[in-house]
Formats: C-alpha cells, sequence, structure tokens
C-alpha cells in the first residue's frame, strides 16, 4: 500500500487515490485530421514499462485532483510527484 | 496417562488457578498461564495429531507459532469453532475443548494410518500422475479428494463474535518483544519517538526471559533477572504503547503493516460476549525495528516426526518458562550448543538427561564442560539413524558418523527415550523483512539467510538480524539504533556483558542413515509429509526451481508455511543439485505470517455494513407503503409497490397503466445531478456531448449523449440551462461518480484553460417525476401561480417556483413519453413534497410507480437505458440515435471514433424493437437471435436487451442488438429458448405513440 504525496494534500493512503494510466498522452488537437492509425495510437496504445514509467493519478477521494507521478515499476519506489501542466523531472 | 509433569516451579504459572478443560474428550487440568500445549505435556499427551497425508502420530514439536503437528480444532461444534489453531499459542481456559484434526474415528485409532503403509504408493506428485487418466473421470476422483482433503473444520453457523479495525500511525513500530525489541522499543520511547511495541506473545521477553544460563551475565545479573527489570521500566515511558498478543501477519511496501491483535481468546466463554476479538491493526510508520528473532532448526534424519520429538529450544521453554517436563528419559540430538543449555535448564531441575548425541567432534564451552562433569553421556560424531515408538517415542539408535557426514559407520547403539530434543541451529525469522521487498543474502558460513539490501525505513535487531550472543546483540543494537533513529547516546553504551557461547556448528542438511534413502523416512516438511526423498524425487524427475519442488513436494505449503523445514529442503535441493544455497535463493515468504481469520481480514463490514448504502428522502415513505427495493449502484430505489399481495408483474402492469391513463409519480432523486458553472460552460458541454449546446436558451432543457474517447456510448441525460454561465446536468443513476470523475480529469488536464466548475449535488436535491394526462392538473393544484400553458411552459423548459415556502426547480421533461414535470426540491422537503403531490393527486388516482414500470414505461417509447441496452460497444449510430451527433461540430468526446473503420461497418449490433408472433409470449432479456434454425454451428445474431408486457399496447414488446439489425424492419427472426423456438419480427423500436402527440396532452 504506497504512500502518496498528494501535491495538494500532503501524504495519504493510496486507497484514496485512483491511477489513471500513462501520463503525458495529450489528446490530439486536431481528431478529425488524423489517420485511423494516427488516431488509433492515441486510443489504445499504451506502454507498460519495468522500470520507471510516468502515470497519471488522481486524488479521487480527497481533492479530487489529478497530478502526475513517477514510479519505477519494479520495486513500485515513487521517484517523483509533480502538478499536471508542470515539466516532467529529467531521467 | 494422568501422571503430572509439573515440576517447581515457573513465575508464569499461576499454581493457585487450576483451569480444566477438554482435548478430545476428556477433562484434564491445567493451569492460568499455561498453552494447551504446556498443558498436554504436563499431563504426558504428546500424541495430538495426525499428519496430513500418511496419517503419522504426530505429538507437540516447538513451544510458538511455528508449530507444524500440533494444530487442533477449537470447540468444536459450536459457532466459535475455529480449525487449525496451534496449541502452542493457544492459552488455556475455564472450558475450553479442543480436539485433534485429521483424524478419525480417534487421534489413538485412525483409519487413514493405513496410508503410512501405503507410503511407497503416495510419492512426491501422486495426485498428479494417479488421477490423469481417464481425464474423463476427473470429476469422480475429485469427489474422494475433496472428502479426503483439508485439516479442521469450518464453524457452520455465523460468528458470534465482533471484530474491528484500527488504523495506527508511528514513528517506530517494533515487531518482537525480546531483548532487541524491548531494547529497541525503550530507546526510541524515551527519544521522543512514538513508539508502539508488539509481540505475538502474552508475556513480554521472547527467549531471553527464560536463559537462566549461570555462564551468561548482563551487568553481573543473569540475562532473564536482567531482562526483568528492563521490563519493569517501560511501564513508565511516555511514547511507549505495548501491545501483546498481537502478531503481524503482513509487512507491505512503504512502512505498511497489518497486525492481529488477539483480544478475547485467552477469556473464558462468558467474558467473551459483546466484547471485540480480534482487531486489525493497519499500522503506518515512519520506521519500523524487525526484532523477530529466529527459529530453531530441527535435524532431518530417519523417523524424527515420532511423538515425543521436539525441538530442544522447546523442551527448555516448557521446563523454564511453563514448568513443565516433556519427558522422564530425555535425549537431546544437537548441531551446536543451544541443546547443552536445554539439557543444563533440565538438570538444574532434577530432570532427567540420559544423553547428548552431537554430530560435532567437539565442543570446549563451560556448559559442555560442566554437563560432561555432572556425568551426563555425550556421544560426539555420532549420529540418529532411527527411532522407534508408534504413538509415543519410547527409543532411538544411533552410529558413529563418517568424517565426510555421509554415511555412518560402526555398530549401532540403542537408546531408551521418551523425549528427544532437537537443535539443528537458528534460522532467522527474515518472513517479514522479505515481505517489505527487502532482499536476503546468503552467509555460506554460518548457512543462514540474512537481511541485505532495505527498501523502506526498516532495521533488524537482534537475532533475525544474524546477531546471536548477547555480546553481539547489545553491540550492534546499539550501534544500528544510534544510525537509524539518529541519537548520540543510548541504555546500551555502559552494560557490561559476560557470555560462554560457542558458535561452533556442523551443518548437515540431511544425515546419513544406516539404511539406504528409500528405505527411511527423513520429514522436511512434518505438516504436508514431505520427506527429504520426495525432494531428491523432484530433482530426478527434473525440477530445478525451488518454487516447482515446493509445489510439486507440497514442502512448506502448510498452515506453518514451513517455518521449521524449509531451510532443509533449500540444503537438501543445493547438495543434491551441487549448486550454492545463494545462488538456489527462497521461495517467496507471502503474508500472512500466521493465519488470520475472516473475522478479523473483514472487521466490521458484515451484514448491513457489508457495503455502503444511499437512501432518498422519499424512502421512509417507500418503506411505510411496503415497497420492494432494488439495487441500483449503490442506491436503494423503490422497484415496485404491490398492493394485496400482487405479484411484480400485477403491480407492474397496474402501475404502468395508470401512470399511462391519468397520473403516477416516481421518486427520481437518485439521478446524477452535477452543477456545472463558469464563463465558458457552453463551451465545455459542447465538447463532452455529441449534440450543440451553444445555442440552448436559457430556462430551456436539452437532452444530451455523452461517448468515450473510443466512440461508444458513456451515458445521457437532459441538461438545463439555468443562466448565461450555469447548467443543471442529470446523469444516469449509476453513472454519476463516473461522469463527474471523467469531466474532472478532462477540465484539468486536457482543458485546463476553460473556466468551468463542477460540483456534484446529487445528494442535495430530492426529485419527484410526475406524469401522465392529469399531471398538469395536480401541479395546478401545488402551485396554483404558475403558468402551466404551453406557450410560458413548453415541454423541455425549466421554471423556478415555490410550493408554499419552499423553493423548487420544476422541468417539463420526459422519461415515459407523458406530459411529465420533474420537481426538485432541497433534500430535507423531499418526503414533504412527495406526500403533497399523492394528497393533490388523490382525486386523480395518483399511483406511485418503481424503477420496473419506469423502465417499462420507457420501453414502450423506445428510449435507452444506458447499460442495459447499452454495453460499452455500442455507438449512437448503432442505436439509430444519428439525430443527436451533430455534424457541424468540429469536435467533441468520441467524434473522430466514430469515423473508424470498425465503428463505420454496416454489419455491427443495431437497436431495434422485436414483436413476437404470439404477442402473450415474453422474451427473456438475454436471450439469443438467429436468423437460421438448422444451421449447426449456428451465427448468434445479438440478444434482447429489454423485455416486457405491455399494458398500454397489450402485447409483448422488446429491444434488442442484432447485427446489421438497422435493415432488417420486418424480417422474421428466432429466438431459440430451451424448450422452444420463439418466432420474432423485427421492428421500429418506438412501440407507442410514434408521434410524440402525448407530451402535449
Amino acid at each position: 500500500m504506497f504512500l502518496i504525496n498528494c501535491p495538494y494534500c500532503g501524504e495519504r493512503d493510496q486507497q484514496e487515490f485512483k491511477a489513471g494510466g500513462e501520463a503525458h498522452i495529450e489528446r490530439p488537437k486536431q481528431p478529425t485530421e488524423l489517420s485511423d492509425d494516427e488516431w488509433a495510437e492515441y486510443l489504445f496504445m499504451r506502454k507498460n514499462i519495468k522500470g520507471i514509467q510516468f502515470e497519471r493519478w488522481n486524488h479521487a477521494h480527497g481533492c479530487r485532483k489529478w497530478f502526475n507521478m513517477v514510479r519505477d515499476t519494479s520495486n513500485d519506489q515513487i521517484k517523483a510527484i509533480y502538478k499536471m501542466g508542470e515539466k516532467p523531472p529529467s531521467q | 496417562m494422568t501422571e503430572n509433569l509439573r515440576v517447581k516451579s515457573s513465575e508464569y504459572i499461576d499454581e493457585t488457578n487450576r483451569i480444566s478443560f477438554k482435548f478430545n474428550g476428556k477433562t484434564y487440568h491445567g493451569f492460568k498461564g499455561d498453552t494447551l500445549a504446556s498443558a498436554l505435556l504436563a499431563n504426558n499427551v504428546h500424541l495430538v495429531g495426525r499428519s496430513f497425508k500418511y496419517h503419522r502420530p504426530r505429538g507437540i514439536m516447538t513451544s510458538g507459532s511455528e508449530e507444524p503437528n500440533a494444530i487442533v480444532q477449537v470447540n468444536p461444534g459450536t459457532n466459535r469453532t475455529e480449525p487449525n489453531v496451534r496449541a502452542t499459542e493457544l492459552e488455556i481456559y475455564e472450558g475450553l475443548e479442543a480436539s485433534s484434526q485429521n483424524c478419525w474415528p480417534s487421534v489413538e485409532f485412525d483409519i487413514g494410518g493405513i496410508n503410512n503403509f501405503l507410503s511407497p504408493f503416495f510419492p512426491a506428485g501422486f495426485y498428479y500422475k494417479t488421477f490423469m487418466w481417464p481425464a474423463s473421470f476427473w470429476e469422480k476422483y475429485e469427489f474422494f479428494i475433496r472428502h479426503s482433503a483439508g485439516l479442521g473444520k469450518s464453524p457452520t453457523s455465523n460468528d458470534p463474535d465482533i471484530y474491528d479495525h484500527q488504523n495506527i500511525h508511528c514513528d517506530v513500530l517494533v515487531v518482537g518483544a525480546g531483548i532487541s525489541g524491548i531494547l529497541a522499543a525503550k530507546n526510541a520511547a524515551k527519544n521522543n519517538f512514538k513508539t508502539l511495541l508488539v509481540d505475538e506473545k502474552n508475556e513480554l521477553g521472547g527467549s531471553t526471559i527464560f536463559e537462566n544460563n549461570e555462564f551468561n551475565k548482563i551487568d553481573n545479573k543473569t540475562p532473564s533477572e536482567w531482562l526483568k527489570k528492563e521490563i519493569e521500566e517501560l511501564k513508565n515511558i511516555k511514547y511507549l504503547e505495548i501491545k501483546t498478543r498481537t502478531s503481524v501477519a503482513a509487512y507491505h511496501q512503504y512502512n505498511y503493516l497489518l497486525a492481529r491483535e488477539n483480544l478475547t481468546d485467552h477469556l473464558e466463554e462468558k467474558d467473551k460476549t459483546n466484547k471485540i476479538r480480534q482487531r486489525l491493526l493497519k499500522i503506518r510508520a515512519k520506521k519500523v525495528i524487525l526484532a523477530t528473532g529466529a527459529l530453531e532448526r530441527p535435524l532431518i534424519f530417519n523417523n524424527n516426526d515420532r511423538p515425543g520429538i521436539m525441538l530442544s529450544s522447546a523442551v527448555k521453554k516448557y521446563s523454564e518458562f511453563y514448568g513443565v517436563a516433556c519427558g522422564s528419559k530425555n535425549v537431546f540430538f544437537t548441531n551446536n550448543d543451544s541443546a547443552y543449555e536445554s539439557a543444563m535448564s533440565l538438570y538444574n531441575k532434577g530432570i532427567n538427561v540420559e544423553a547428548i548425541i552431537d554430530i560435532r567432534e567437539q565442543s570446549e564451552s563451560k556448559i559442555v564442560k560442566k554437563l560432561k562433569e555432572a556425568g551426563i553421556k555425550i556421544y560426539w560424531s555420532h549420529s540418529i539413524v532411527d527411532t522407534t515408538g508408534y504413538k509415543r517415542l519410547n527409543s532411538i539408535s544411533i552410529m558413529k558418523l563418517s568424517n565426510d557426514g555421509a554415511s555412518v559407520t560402526g555398530s549401532k547403539i540403542f537408546i531408551s527415550c521418551d523425549c528427544l530434543g532437537v537443535a539443528g541451529g537458528w534460522t532467522p525469522a527474515v518472513h517479514l523483512y522479505t515481505q517489505s521487498g527487502s532482499k536476503l543474502k546468503f552467509d555460506e558460513e554460518r548457512q543462514i539467510f540474512l537481511p541485505n539490501q532495505n527498501t523502506s525505513e526498516q532495521i533488524s535487531v537482534g537475532s533475525c538480524g544474524g546477531d546471536f550472543k548477547i555480546d553481539e546483540i547489545l553491540k550492534n543494537l546499539n550501534q544500528k539504533l544510534k544510525d537509524t533513529l539518529n541519537i548520540n547516546d543510548t541504555d546500551l553504551d555502559s552494560i557490561k556483558v559476560e557470555i560462554d557461547q560457542e558458535n561452533s556448528k556442523r551443518n548437515i542438511w540431511l544425515l546419513p542413515s544406516d539404511k539406504p534413502l528409500g528405505k527411511t523416512k527423513p520429514f522436511v516438511d512434518y505438516q504436508n509429509d514431505a520427506t527429504a526423498k520426495d525432494i531428491k524425487l523432484a530433482l530426478r524427475e527434473g525440477f530445478r526451481s525451488i518454487e516447482h519442488v515446493k509445489r510439486y513436494t507440497t514442502t512448506g505449503m502448510g498452515t506453518d508455511q514451513g517455518k521449521l523445514g524449509n531451510m532443509h529442503a533449500l540444503g537438501i535441493i543445493a547438495d543434491t543439485a551441487g549448486v550454492k544455497m545463494g545462488e538456489l535463493g527462497t521461495t517467496t515468504f507471502r503474508p500472512p505470517y500466521t493465519p488470520l481469520t475472516f473475522g478479523t481480514i473483514v472487521g466490521r463490514n458484515v451484514g448491513k455494513f457489508f457495503d455502503i448504502f444511499r437512501r432518498t428522502p422519499m424512502n421512509d415513505w417507500h418503506v411505510e407503503n411496503e415497497a420492494e427495493f432494488e439495487n441500483v449502484g449503490q442506491w436503494k430505489r423503490a422497484w415496485y409497490y404491490p398492493i394485496n399481495g400482487e405479484t411484480m408483474y400485477q403491480a407492474v402492469q397496474r402501475e404502468s397503466k395508470a401512470a399511462r391513463e391519468s397520473a403516477g409519480i416516481l421518486d427520481a432523486s437518485t439521478l446524477g445531478k452535477i452543477d456545472i458553472q463558469g464563463s465558458d460552460a457552453s463551451e465545455f458541454l459542447n465538447r463532452v456531448y455529441t449534440n450543440a449546446w451553444s445555442k440552448l436558451a436559457i430556462g430551456k432543457c436539452r437532452y444530451g449523449l455523452m461517448l468515450n474517447e473510443d466512440g461508444m456510448v458513456y451515458d445521457d441525460g437532459v441538461t438545463t440551462r439555468l443562466g448565461e454561465n450555469h447548467y443543471l446536468m442529470t446523469t444516469t443513476t449509476g453513472g454519476a461518480a463516473n461522469v463527474l470523475g471523467k469531466l474532472e480529469d478532462y477540465l484539468q488536464t486536457e482543458w485546463p484553460e476553460l473556466d468551468v466548475y463542477l460540483t456534484s449535488v446529487t445528494d442535495h436535491y430530492a426529485t419527484a417525476s410526475l406524469c401522465g394526462p392529469n399531471s398538469k392538473k395536480i401541479i395546478k393544484k401545488i402551485i396554483p401561480d404558475l403558468d402551466l400553458s404551453d406557450e410560458n411552459f413548453p415541454h423541455m423548459s425549466f421554471k423556478e417556483a415555490k410550493i408554499g415556502n419552499i423553493q423548487c426547480r420544476i422541468m417539463r421533461i420526459s422519461f415515459t413519453g407523458e406530459h411529465s414535470y420533474e420537481i426538485n426540491v432541497q433534500a430535507s422537503y423531499g418526503k414533504d413534497l412527495w406526500e403533497k403531490c399523492l394528497e393533490a393527486g388523490k382525486e386523480f388516482n395518483i399511483t406511485p410507480y418503481g424503477t420496473e414500470t419506469m423502465h417499462l414505461l420507457r420501453a414502450e417509447k423506445g428510449f435507452i437505458i444506458v447499460g442495459q441496452d447499452t454495453d460499452g460497444t455500442m455507438t449512437p449510430i448503432d442505436l439509430q440515435m444519428d439525430w443527436i451527433v451533430s455534424k457541424k461540430k468540429y469536435d467533441f468526446i468520441g467524434k473522430r471514433s466514430l469515423y473508424r473503420s470498425d465503428t463505420m461497418k454496416e454489419d455491427r449490433k443495431q437497436l431495434v424493437g422485436l414483436l413476437t408472433e404470439d404477442p402473450n409470449v415474453i422474451l427473456e432479456e438475454g436471450a439469443q437471435i438467429v436468423s437460421e434454425l438448422n444451421q449447426s454451428p449456428v451465427e448468434m445474431l445479438g440478444h434482447v436487451t429489454s423485455s416486457y408486457f405491455s399494458p398500454n399496447l397489450n402485447k409483448s414488446i422488446a429491444l434488442a442488438v442484432v447485427r446489421g439489425g438497422k435493415d432488417m424492419m420486418g424480417k422474421q427472426l428466432f429466438v431459440p429458448m430451451e424448450n422452444k423456438n420463439i418466432n420474432v419480427t423485427v421492428a421500429n423500436p418506438v412501440f407507442y405513440d410514434e408521434k410524440n402527440e402525448r407530451l402535449n396532452a
């Protein structure tokens, strides 16, 4: 059970949070201009990395804010947490 | 068998407090402070159970939670019965009953014992090899296997006890209250760290508390005397909390630990009532100090499982702590000095020690010399090759061990004995350490796994960290505490220690016998009857991974999880395969460390607290009027209102007719309501709904369909424009929370530039939905001054009004196709509103209707229910709702996906109406639809999603999804059922009032 440092509320138990999948996948600004393949790339394709992964998390049972997390999936160490819109820490 | 083996005397046993208990139906006596095991041993009862596979008689092996054999059924036949309880942990109380498991008809005479003689036919993998053929017989085998499998019996009636959960946050959690744990907790708390010390036993002090070896001294006192003084001092430390009878079950990441605190298991039946039995502690600690100690290893030799064969440390604990002699003729078998301490303890209490068999060549410590001088015979370089005694050990035979330890030589010596204490060295209890994700390393010299790489803020101190001698323990503990707590000095700086402990040890994982291995029974896992033979067989059959060998032989898979034998299994594999133990690794230690009851796991979440539920403000009225309820998400919704013993069908038919003929009223409070405000609110709705919103006038309502980004229908509902920058969105009952979450997600992550604020107001308003041709008259009665003309208050519009003094919002919207109004008031006035409507509607025979009638009425109109007629694979086009998808808007959630090659296929499943040839036949929801009856395999075109008998049309109607259904209008299809095929015709899904004339009726 992780201890997650919500950037708005501080350290809280994992059960207050919801994982939201891979981070930094921006919704295309002009979807109609994309081919089926390009749209499918956005819609379906997600990485499943063993190691450092950038993820979205939501403090669902708290402030309801979304934020980003860098997590090592091999040992579940949380490397960094930063707000939406902020630059990811350099790798 | 009732002789008393109690020896004088122990301060932990209250001999003035005599307790009677029953074991296997016979009454015995013990004292306050006894465990079931110590009390049985005092009554000279060693035979307590039968082994799992061969039904061999088994006795008490240990004195703690690692016990593999002495597991009993407590209070059999009652609703408090519990299987697999370790007799070594069970504290006795007046009236306790316990019985042996896995034996029939009794532990003394067990029919299953025949398996022991058939054992050559039950090698490792017996079940896998035997019950494979013929495959079709598995079901027959399974019946018998299931009946002979399992140990104890689970209770058959409800658990009468209360369980609880508690969250605990602390600076330092110390697990284990032996000497290391006590000193660690004391120093942490004294330095103002909020500290919690837990121990699975009822007394603090671990094994040091009965350590009276005269050759070991701390500050000139025996370790036991010194530690008692330390324990006394714990009482007055401010930041220290101590919990005994508390076993840490799991150590998760980020120092999150689960522990079970046992509160009433040691109390008499009458004192258990209305008390919390066990509490699950959910502990989040900044730092964890593991002081879990070490478990003594047995030795693996031929017939090493007879009742009377115990761990040497257990023999010592029973003598020193419980004041019980485990036998009258005691022998020890050892590879290190530990057995001598046990022998010394017996000797000092005047208990007969016949001999000590030591596989080492010699030892020069003081304690060995003293025992030698006392005249106790020591056989150096000898090993036990066999034992005898079926239900109780009566002799051992020993032979000289060869220099390489691989064989025995010379002549056999027989020694008569009734108790054998076995000492195979110590295994650090690193179970919790590895559960936390931290990694071990193997110490080749000492043949033990030790903590190596910590992944969280933790230290391992004392013997679980590899320090076995008191001087090492104190020295290393001191340094580790200073480092980890960041303190300069401790209590331990000035302690003086004298010791006479020697580490010499000769490690042989599998001891040889004069017989070939195939003719011997050297047990590695006592509970699951896995022998060294089985492990070697697995290796011969090609298993290499320790995880595979474990599962094939079932080594370490009992309720004790192989706490005693796992190391030997690893050792035997390593020796046989010729690899190093360090390279082999260990099997994974999984939680829980000791078994948890289901009660502890679920805590208070039982019965009506199993899952939370939500009730509407009108709920009391529904209950008073005997509504039947259905669960919708977490809501309890009125389903239908039976009158005079009506069936559901009869009630729904009546309600449906009344709603169309005169007036009906529905509690719609559960619909999700989201308040949307901000200068970009209109733009936001444009992006999340498929249709256009910019031109919706203030005071008007519009139906919207929301898609997922993959183009599939996600939710629907009516949204009302309350003001220039203010909307009220309604969602489906079940989808409310998810819709809000999804909208927040887009707002925060994709469109942060939009000025929009979302607030859930579902619980703020109560909603009564009034429908039918007389609904207008009823509203007129309640709110006489509101102009209800179609010009002032047309369909799909909204008005603010007052019912008396109560402010309300009225939407003229309809889910039934009738002229109808949805009245929203502040939740606390909900019941009042409901009753006012009923009162006003009396003269029109206003009929309350539930969700089932609502479903029927909307199905007559062909309105979909998201989640019933859709399943996450339906686009609006599939639903024949093209009209709601804006062609003009550049983008909305899911738009691009509507033009993917897959979503544009002509033969997707599409929503259609179905009419049965016989109008009285009602289709089953979920029934499959086909176009051919004589085809095999037959292509399934789709299925029925909604089906009812319509009282207003006097025929059955159904909605269905059918492959290519849009182009099948009028076509005949079939619904094959178990006993008959039903002929159906594809129809327009709008069955009733196709022109929507009733909306303004």
